[in-house]
């Protein structure tokens, strides 16, 4: 590992790296950090990576997610309402570095949480917590300067948003700025499992490839295996699902085995897809 | 890449999904291209004088001010069309609607005066307009969501959150990231991402432009200051915009201080509020110490927002205007007193910016002159202040 790749080192390269030889894609899940509470939260991230996850997408919750649908603004609600802060947040993850220490951990969260604290004590304190990545919701490439800058110093990754409208100028742009992997929207909106992505990506995908962007993940609207299957046969270097995942935590609150189960099988069956 | 300054020193921005930049961009173009285009520009001023009714009326006040050497002026925003000065700058956006081919308009309102303005627009512009409303606000302002219905605007009641205006706005910008192909998001206030604050200002602009021509005429001078509420903050700086590099006019923006300024009841973004990002703008911003934010509250739910506009965080920053703010109690009482001494209802917002400017004009040196911008009028808060008052009136 060199030194300009930080004290986390280059997980998402490793990860792409393993997952190329063996001829797959990734499967990330999405979840928020304390939802439903903080001691639940860390079962359900070893769940995950139990069921197969290559990477975790992780949550911060906020009271003013516009770019959530109706299912992660309620893991928003539930986690705030057992007052979770962001240092608890960072707790879990400091936790579960503690058994996967591999795994690669993305933060996809809303800029305010970044802006309160400062961004380098945010982006250190995630940093030291052992995150990979971070993605900020409501930060376009236009006002990513001085995030991107603060991520470069910190060593953690700032990953950048390719939506299906994105002109060729910020196609081109995010290939010059874009680590670790990129977020590719499969359609436009907000996330939800209820309307689907709109694959095909191939062509997006196509121009990510000539613009020279880190791995494109397809995310926004996959709930299902098929959908991972296309997205990669599309492409994508995997695919990421955020509402499906985070419905089976909303529909088993009373009964956090079964919840923990049923999540090791979604994403079982999930991981299953990204095998070409 | 913006063709305008999408900052405001160090305030404003597009802090958006990356989504929503095209249609940003898309918007701010337009807005240039109507800005240089004399026929938009002659249907926009049709529109004002023969629909909305301007310019407004001055009325310097006869009864409320004890130095008889002391001149409060009225800027009358209350007599305009829809009843407050929110027609302005909707009639703008409304054509702006149309000149980039769009035919359905999302808005978000809190107490509704927005949405009864963006309701009559679409009306009479033949868009289709759907209109995001706290659940809250639905119940509370019913008899303008029957308004809003009434002129064939879709009511939307938001449950999310606080089921108040910042839910409403959440929500609207969820709605304009799947629809902006055919849909324009018709932003309420001088707030929001670049180039919402620009656009909304120069569409108010005309409140002080007027003003200073009315002022001209009746005192050959300018005014020593103006004076407006700010709750987003979009009367005050169409009231300002004409004066900001006019150092001998003092700008003064009144925020609502609810039950106190020491209390967590108010809605004071710049006086207790501090530097963070809601709504696609770096502001003044009320939110806790990890960042998120906090529900805001006035008795006027025009005032009652946790953020306000970019530019107004600048002048307060650069010293250039200055904001203060004014608890219920006053507004009520200066809502009273306008009726009882001018009869004139004030809307509980402006009531904020009255209360003020009594004060003010109480200590002014003779010779002074004030204008307030009486930003809309009371009907719509009729039922609520009867209810707080409980039949009783101070003499």
């Amino acid at each position: 590992m060199s030194n300009e790749q930080g004290h986390n080192g280059d997980r998402y390269g490793d990860m792409f790296t393993r997952l190329n030889a063996a001829n797959e894609g990734a499967f990330v899940p999405f979840v928020m950090l304390g939802d439903p509470d903080i001691a639940t939260s860390l079962e359900i991230l070893k769940a995950l990576v139990e069921g197969g996850a290559d990477a975790l997408e992780l949550g911060i919750p906020y009271s003013d997610p516009i770019a959530d649908g109706p299912t992660i603004q309620q893991a928003s609600i539930r986690a705030l309402s057992h007052k979770i802060h962001p240092s608890d947040c960072f707790e879990v993850i400091r936790q579960f570095r503690e058994i996967y220490p591999d795994t690669p951990i993305g933060l996809l969260l809303y800029s305010n949480l970044v802006i309160k604290p400062g961004l380098e004590k945010f982006y250190d304190d995630a940093a030291n917590a052992g995150v990979d990545s971070i993605l900020i919701a409501d930060v376009p490439l236009r006002e990513s300067e001085r995030f991107v800058d603060i991520a470069t110093k910190t060593g953690v990754k700032q990953i950048l948003i390719a939506p299906p409208n994105a002109s060729d100028e910020t196609l081109a742009e995010i290939g010059k700025k874009s680590q670790g992997y990129t977020y590719l929207l499969g359609r436009a909106g907000v996330t939800g499992a209820e309307t689907a992505a709109t694959i095909p990506a191939s062509e997006l995908i196509a121009k990510l490839t000539q613009y020279k962007v880190a791995p494109p993940l397809l995310g926004f609207g996959i709930s299902k295996p098929e959908q991972v299957k296309e997205a990669i046969s599309a492409g994508a270097a995997g695919a990421i699902s955020g509402s499906a995942t985070v419905n089976i935590i909303a529909e088993n609150l009373s009964q956090p085995e079964v919840m923990l189960s049923k999540l090791r099988d979604f994403v079982s069956a999930m991981k299953q897809a990204t095998k070409k | 890449m913006n063709h305008l300054e999408s900052k405001f020193g160090q305030f404003g921005g597009m802090y958006v999904p990356e989504l929503l930049i095209p249609a940003l961009d898309q918007l701010e173009q337009a807005f240039i291209d109507a800005q240089n285009d004399p026929e938009f520009q002659k249907e926009f001023i049709e529109l004002l004088t023969d629909y909305a009714g301007r310019p407004t009326a001055m009325t310097l006040s006869r009864n409320l001010v004890s130095n008889p050497n002391v001149k409060l002026y009225l800027k009358r925003e209350d007599l305009l069309h829809g009843g407050a000065h929110k027609t302005n700058q909707v009639l703008g956006q409304a054509l702006l609607t149309k000149r980039m081919g769009k035919t359905e308009v999302i808005a978000e309102t809190g107490a509704g005066q927005h949405g009864v303005a963006t309701a009559l627009a679409c009306a009479l512009l033949g868009l289709k307009a759907r209109i995001y409303m706290g659940a809250k606000d639905v119940e509370r302002q019913a008899p303008n969501v029957f308004r809003m219905r009434l002129m064939g605007a879709e009511v939307i009641p938001v449950n999310a959150g606080s089921g108040t205006l910042k839910d409403a706005v959440n929500e609207a910008m969820r709605d304009w990231s799947a629809t902006y192909d055919k849909a324009h998001y018709l932003l309420g206030t001088a707030a929001g991402p670049h180039p919402f604050p620009t656009i909304v200002r120069e569409f108010h602009r005309m409140i002080g432009e007027e003003t200073r021509a009315q002022i001209m005429a009746k005192e050959g001078r300018l005014p020593d200051a103006v004076v407006a509420c700010v709750g987003g903050g979009s009367n005050a700086i169409g009231m300002f915009a004409d004066f900001i590099d006019e150092p001998s006019v003092q700008l003064i923006g009144v925020e609502p201080a609810g039950k106190g300024l020491h209390t967590a009841e108010h809605g004071a973004a710049i006086g207790k509020g501090t530097t963070g990002i809601l709504h696609g703008a770096y502001s003044y911003i009320m939110q806790d110490e990890d960042g998120q934010i906090e529900e805001s509250y006035s008795v006027s739910a025009g005032l009652d927002y946790p953020a306000v506009g970019p530019q107004h965080a600048h002048l307060s920053d650069i010293g250039r205007a200055t904001y203060t703010a004014v608890t219920d109690d006053e507004a009520l009482y200066a809502f009273q007193l306008l009726s009882r001494k001018e009869g004139i209802i004030p809307a509980l917002e402006s009531s904020h910016a009255l209360a003020h400017a009594l004060n003010m004009a109480d200590e002014a040196e003779d010779g002074t002159i004030i204008v307030v911008n009486l930003s809309g009028r009371g009907d719509k808060d009729l039922a609520h202040v009867h209810s707080i008052l409980g039949g009783e009136t101070n003499e």
